[in-house]
């Protein structure tokens, strides 16, 4: 028997609230497996189970605010027990004694009595608009994603964002009173639905106003911490990037729209090969001590509509191609803008890279997350004078700059390592 | 496509990387990115849109060219128009 644990996904949670499970007891899950949603101060994130086995009990209802650490489900694994015996779902709930049978339907363990009952949702509202056939129905991608996993009808749905637009929390909200409506049926019929088909009312998504409001508190908690703890010290170096922009610009003229790289594919590889050369940046400080991490796991910082930001993973870059980078980060900043990331991205970034952007400015002097020890950044590329060869011209030039935690390290390293970023990006084609 | 038609290929695209923006409130004379706060990764999202549903092939030069609501528009017709002589 093995316990599923709420997960610390980053150095600054230290609670959870299981949002959803994508599982029920006697399903057999495999490593990697993306079991339950979890909402941190931060955002919504899968959580992934790292064991092969059988889920034997949830022990957590959705909805429930727990700290890390606690036990969400125990699993059987196949060292201990036998394979699920084929009426596990429904044996579990008949021989719990308390079982509060025919409230909710979907979830497999009983609820603690003294969790508060959901709040009921607003009643939906119809807005005019939405009476015209003509009106275009104006969706976020995340709700028309809910939509489609829930099995709701749009046409249906009253839109309370920005210009009747619909929201996910509408979505939800459609989805648990249909829920309300059929689960009672399900619940005599025997076993619980699947959670796809019937959704929970709880819990309630948080007004993006909380949400923005706990991610300062949680952004807070982690900077203080970080400048509190960690001696960093600063370098920085001004970066030629006329090969590399040629280079790309060339290599985009091939391509088609939807294969283009960005130059920020390029600085996250330069930055990756230099990590692995270089493994006093990439690791953690903890307990006093310096863990070199095993791979090399870059953290890209993505900023948030709305404020607040985010720095997932993008796994083993070292060993990815420019067209993995650029698949893999643009895929990371739409699910961390729109959608969900996974729990492994949140938990295990080994150094950590912020990009300004070409619309920022000069140069950023970054605060290391915890408990890493290193922080590259880059400010924005811009033309500037350039002195080479007795001339002065102008350039493409971007400034790289690193904090860098001088317990794990010492200027003379972090300058080799951004030296070694310089003449990557000087040789793009070798990216 | 006609203008309109355009003009709403594109406002789909923005509002698809940006569900939060309201559509009525843009300013069709101002910088996107700087009004919007649309980054680089946005824009390439949103020209692999435009292209995904008009067939439009926009170079990667030509992006300044899209800075603006109005600006896009006139420019996607242009292509259009283009596309249909040559």
């Amino acid at each position: 028997m093995a316990d599923f644990l709420m997960p610390s996904l980053g150095a600054d949670m230290e609670f959870g609230t299981l949002l959803e499970w994508r599982v029920e007891p006697g399903d057999a899950v495999n490593r990697g497996d993306i079991v339950a949603v979890v909402d941190t101060s931060k955002a919504e994130i899968e959580v992934e189970i790292f064991e092969n086995g059988v889920i034997d009990e949830l022990r957590v209802p959705e909805g429930t605010r727990v700290p890390v650490g606690t036990v969400l489900a125990t699993l059987r694994t196949g060292a201990d027990d036998g394979p699920a015996p084929p009426g596990a779902p429904a044996m579990t709930v008949a021989t719990t004694p308390d079982a509060p049978t025919g409230t909710v339907a979907t979830a497999p363990s009983p609820k603690p009595a003294a969790m508060p009952p959901p709040p009921p949702p607003p009643p939906p509202v119809t807005l005019p608009q939405f009476a015209s056939e003509e009106h275009r129905l104006r969706v976020s991608p995340v709700a028309r994603r809910a939509a489609e996993q829930l099995g709701v009808d749009l046409t249906a749905v009253a839109g309370s964002g920005p210009d009747g637009a619909i929201t996910k929390g509408d979505v939800e909200r459609a989805a648990a009173a249909i829920a309300r409506t059929i689960a009672p049926a399900a619940a005599a019929a025997g076993p619980a639905p699947t959670a796809a088909q019937a959704p929970p009312p709880t819990p309630p998504p948080a007004a993006p106003e909380e949400r923005a409001g706990a991610m300062r508190l949680a952004i807070g908690a982690l900077m203080a911490r970080s400048k509190r703890e960690i001696p960093h010290y600063y370098l920085q170096t001004q970066i030629d990037m006329s090969s590399a922009l040629a280079w790309l610009e060339e290599e985009n003229l091939r391509r088609s729209v939807s294969d283009r790289l960005l130059p920020a594919a390029l600085l996250l590889s330069a930055v990756a090969g230099a990590v692995a050369a270089t493994p006093a940046m990439n690791g953690f400080w903890v307990d006093g001590a310096f863990h070199p991490a095993d791979g090399v796991h870059l953290g890209v910082a993505i900023s948030l509509r709305g404020g607040g930001l985010i720095a997932p993973a993008l796994h083993d870059a070292d060993h990815k191609s420019l067209d993995e980078l650029m698949a893999g980060l643009r895929d990371l900043v739409m699910r961390a803008r729109t959608g969900r990331l996974r729990g492994s991205e949140m938990s295990d970034p080994t150094i950590t890279v912020t990009n300004l952007g070409e619309r920022g400015v000069d140069l950023v002097h970054g605060v290391i997350y915890p408990p890493q020890v290193a922080l590259v950044g880059f400010g924005g590329i811009g033309e500037r004078p350039w002195a080479a060869d007795g001339m002065i011209g102008a350039r493409p030039v971007v400034i790289a700059t690193l904090a860098a935690d001088h317990r794990a390290s010492d200027g003379l390293a972090g300058s080799r390592f951004l030296t070694l970023i310089d003449h990557r990006l000087r040789k793009p084609e070798e990216l | 496509m006609n203008e309109q038609e355009l003009h709403d290929v594109v406002i789909e695209a923005l509002t698809d990387v940006a569900p939060d923006i309201d559509p009525a409130r843009i300013d069709p004379g101002a910088d996107l990115g700087e009004q919007l706060a649309i980054d680089s990764m946005d824009f390439l999202n949103i020209v692999v849109a435009v292209h995904e549903r008009t067939g439009i092939e926009i170079p990667e030069r030509d992006y300044p060219k899209l800075s603006t609501l109005d600006d896009a528009v006139a420019y996607l017709l242009a292509a259009q128009q283009r596309g249909a002589d040559a």
